[in-house]
């Protein structure tokens, strides 16, 4: 048989029916949803007296409206919260294979439970009505965010339309240097290529840097392949992958684990499968990164400086890095560490497992946040990591710091709860996008890893994590 | 779904790239469990100069007489041009619904966002990808003209231009197909349903840990 591509393997492992002109159905396992995006789809559902087809490919949670401070006095803003009744009452109805709502012991961000509860494996397709779906292609699976009218497709079909995709392979060769981490690797592809880079693409990321990563680092850099522009980004299973996944609650046990483990050691590319794009970056050339736009493509490493618009050519992206500066409020050829940062985010979906927090730890032990910062929000990705790192007592250490020990959920990363910045405000933020008031209307997103975010904390402004370490 | 099949509409022009989802439609109006009514919220942070908050009333709100859709000569806009890489970020189809409920039906640019690409095409509305060199010409002559209109024809996959010059498109034929018909997705896919269940059960056979 022809070599064929990781993302080959899953695309026809799932096709059900193909149209002339190559639209295929394709056949959807997993389905998360939350509250943000399925009302509507729950409601045409309904309008057209139509059932969900497989109750238990879905997994549900409440995050995006959620708060994540004082949970005993329920959501104050009353629209978030018929948002979340709203899904309350139509899981009720419909069923799912397990709903974590606001406030229970497993609630978190969609893409963090997915994964901790097992119900995220290789070999499956998953979606979601989110674009940071492509978290789960860590592990191997065809993952991707959908709209809401695919939303309300899956849910009364159990298939989306889809298009086959052309594929990318992005081959990170080499050892990371000490302090620097998935989040620096994905934003300094992110970098190289643009955000417009992978549009059209699936993106296989491969090389010893990325197989030296956990599953953690492996989920971070596949949630930002969508900052990519690929709507899916993959890793191949390895012995990583099958450690991570046993004896989780919705991992196969008895004799159903080992044949799918046999089944999942297949999902990787053939020795010479044929790749549309391939692009090559020197582990060891990375430095921890710092995004300066309003673009995750507007990125610089630590040393750096921000750009001068003067000297771009093309006169589109020129005037876009005038816009991004003039609402950043920076001024060309400024060093990055010297700028000062407000508000310091630790979370999202990026960055809000249990390594993530070890790391912004390792930081902030024995340290104070500098008076500059009006705000350290740490926000677990889950109720499972909050707990762990409890018993870690990694809470300890960034209450100690000054750093505030929340609640989980999405919180300041897209601000649809009251997490959010002040207009003008400058944020350190471990989340995924930089966009204009993106964390509050007229607020400044830089985009980091934990550990720089942390670093940032302390210092008042950035500042190398490995001159801190 | 509204079926579309041809347009002759007057032109507003998006000089920027990289507009992207949030842009389109701020977070907190994705909290509205309803599926329409998004349009005077539409680039709500570039085009008022407070605040919106849903639930609003948003006619009494100042506007950013800069914002290129508040100027009198882009009243009535049905077709955006745009440049590269337009509805990138957030996968909320709250930003199809929002242009669409603001009376948009055709976007023209360089490229598009492959989600947001996809949720046009389920809420009528018309994502058309052009040479950026095309765009450019049209930018030019959309700002050099006021009423600046253009002839959008899907049956044809034409765009024909004041001056007369005919632009060819691409378009997937089903895509095409299902536009032009207005029709709805999932009562097409339900056509296959058997082919599903076929598929389904084989799938629980080969791979039964994926089936509660
Ligand atoms: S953490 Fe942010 S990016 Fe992730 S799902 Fe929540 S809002 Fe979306």
């Amino acid at each position: 048989m022809q070599a064929q591509t990781l993302y080959e393997k899953l695309w026809s492992s799932h096709v059900v029916h193909v149209e002339d002109d190559g639209t295929a159905l394709i056949y959807i396992d997993r389905h998360l949803v939350h509250e943000v995006t399925s009302p509507q789809a729950f409601e045409g559902l309904k309008l057209a007296g139509r059932k969900l087809w497989r109750v238990d490919s879905i997994v549900a949670t409440a995050d995006h409206n959620t708060p994540t401070d004082h949970w005993e006095k329920g959501i104050l803003d009353p629209v978030s919260r018929q948002q979340v009744e709203t899904l309350d009452s139509n899981i009720r109805e419909s069923g799912a294979l397990a709903y974590f709502p606001f406030k229970d012991d497993r609630q978190g961000i969609v893409h963090v439970i997915g994964p901790e509860n097992g119900a995220t494996l290789p070999g499956m397709t998953v979606v979601c009505g989110d674009s940071h779906t492509s978290t789960h292609g860590a592990f191997a699976c065809l993952a991707h965010g959908i709209g809401t009218s695919e939303v309300e497709h899956v849910m009364a079909t159990q298939c989306l339309l889809q298009k086959k995709s052309k594929t990318m392979l992005i081959r990170v060769e080499g050892r990371l240097g000490a302090g620097v981490t998935a989040k620096d690797v994905v934003l300094a592809i992110i970098g190289r290529i643009g955000t417009a880079g992978g549009t059209g693409y699936a993106i296989e990321f491969g090389g010893s840097a990325i197989r030296s990563l956990s599953l953690e680092g492996r989920m971070t850099i596949c949630n930002m392949a969508i900052e990519a522009g690929a709507r899916a980004g993959l890793v191949a299973v390895d012995d990583k992958t099958i450690d991570y996944l046993k004896d989780r609650p919705f991992s196969p046990h008895g004799d159903n684990w080992e044949r799918a483990v046999a089944y999942w050691r297949t999902l990787h590319s053939d020795e010479g499968a044929n790749f549309d794009a391939i692009v090559d970056l020197d582990a060891a050339a990375i430095q921890p990164q710092v995004t300066w736009g309003t673009s995750p493509e507007m990125v610089a490493a630590i040393d750096g400086i921000v750009p001068d618009p003067a000297l771009e050519k093309d006169p589109v992206k020129r005037e876009g890095m005038e816009r991004a500066l003039q609402y950043m409020g920076l001024t060309p050829c400024t060093p990055i560490k010297n700028i000062a940062v407000d508000v310091v985010f630790i979370g999202s979906c990026t960055n809000s497992r249990i390594e993530d927090l070890r790391a912004a730890a390792v930081v902030a032990r024995g340290r104070r946040k500098a008076d500059n910062v009006k705000q350290v929000l740490v926000v677990p990705g889950s109720g499972l990591v909050k707990r762990q790192a409890e018993a870690e007592g990694l809470d300890k250490i960034f209450v100690a710091a000054g750093f505030e020990w929340r609640e989980p959920g999405c919180s300041m990363c897209l601000a649809m709860n009251a997490d959010r910045l002040e207009p003008g405000e400058r944020c350190a933020s471990t989340s995924n996008r930089n966009f204009e008031g993106r964390q509050g209307a007229g607020g400044r997103t830089h985009l980091v890893s934990p550990a720089m975010a942390a670093a940032a904390a302390i210092a008042g402004h950035f500042a190398d994590v490995r001159d801190l370490a | 779904m509204k079926p579309f099949t041809r347009l002759d509409g007057l032109v507003a022009p998006m000089d920027r790239a990289n507009v992207d989802t949030d842009a389109i439609i701020p977070k907190q109006f994705l909290k509205s469990i309803k599926r329409s009514g998004f349009g005077p919220n539409l680039f709500d942070e570039w085009r008022y100069l407070d605040i919106g908050q849903p639930g609003v009333d948003n006619t009494g709100r100042p506007q950013n007489p800069d914002f290129v859709l508040n100027q009198p000569r882009y009243q009535g806009a049905q077709i955006l041009l745009t440049r590269d890489n337009f509805g990138c970020g957030s996968s909320r189809e709250h930003a199809p619904w929002a242009l669409e409920d603001f009376g948009f039906r055709v976007i023209i640019g360089p490229s598009f966002a492959d989600i947001f690409f996809n949720n046009c095409f389920k809420n009528g509305l018309l994502p058309i990808k052009l040479p950026a060199a095309e765009v450019d010409e049209l930018f030019a002559q959309c700002f050099n003209a006021t009423g600046y209109r253009l002839n959008v024809d899907l049956q044809a996959r034409t765009i024909t231009r004041p001056d007369g010059k005919v632009i060819s498109f691409d378009v997937d034929a089903f895509r095409r197909e299902c536009l032009l018909n207005g029709w709805d997705d999932i009562g097409l896919t339900l056509r296959h349903a058997d082919k599903i269940r076929e598929f389904e059960a084989r799938r629980r056979i080969d791979q039964p840990w994926l089936f509660a």
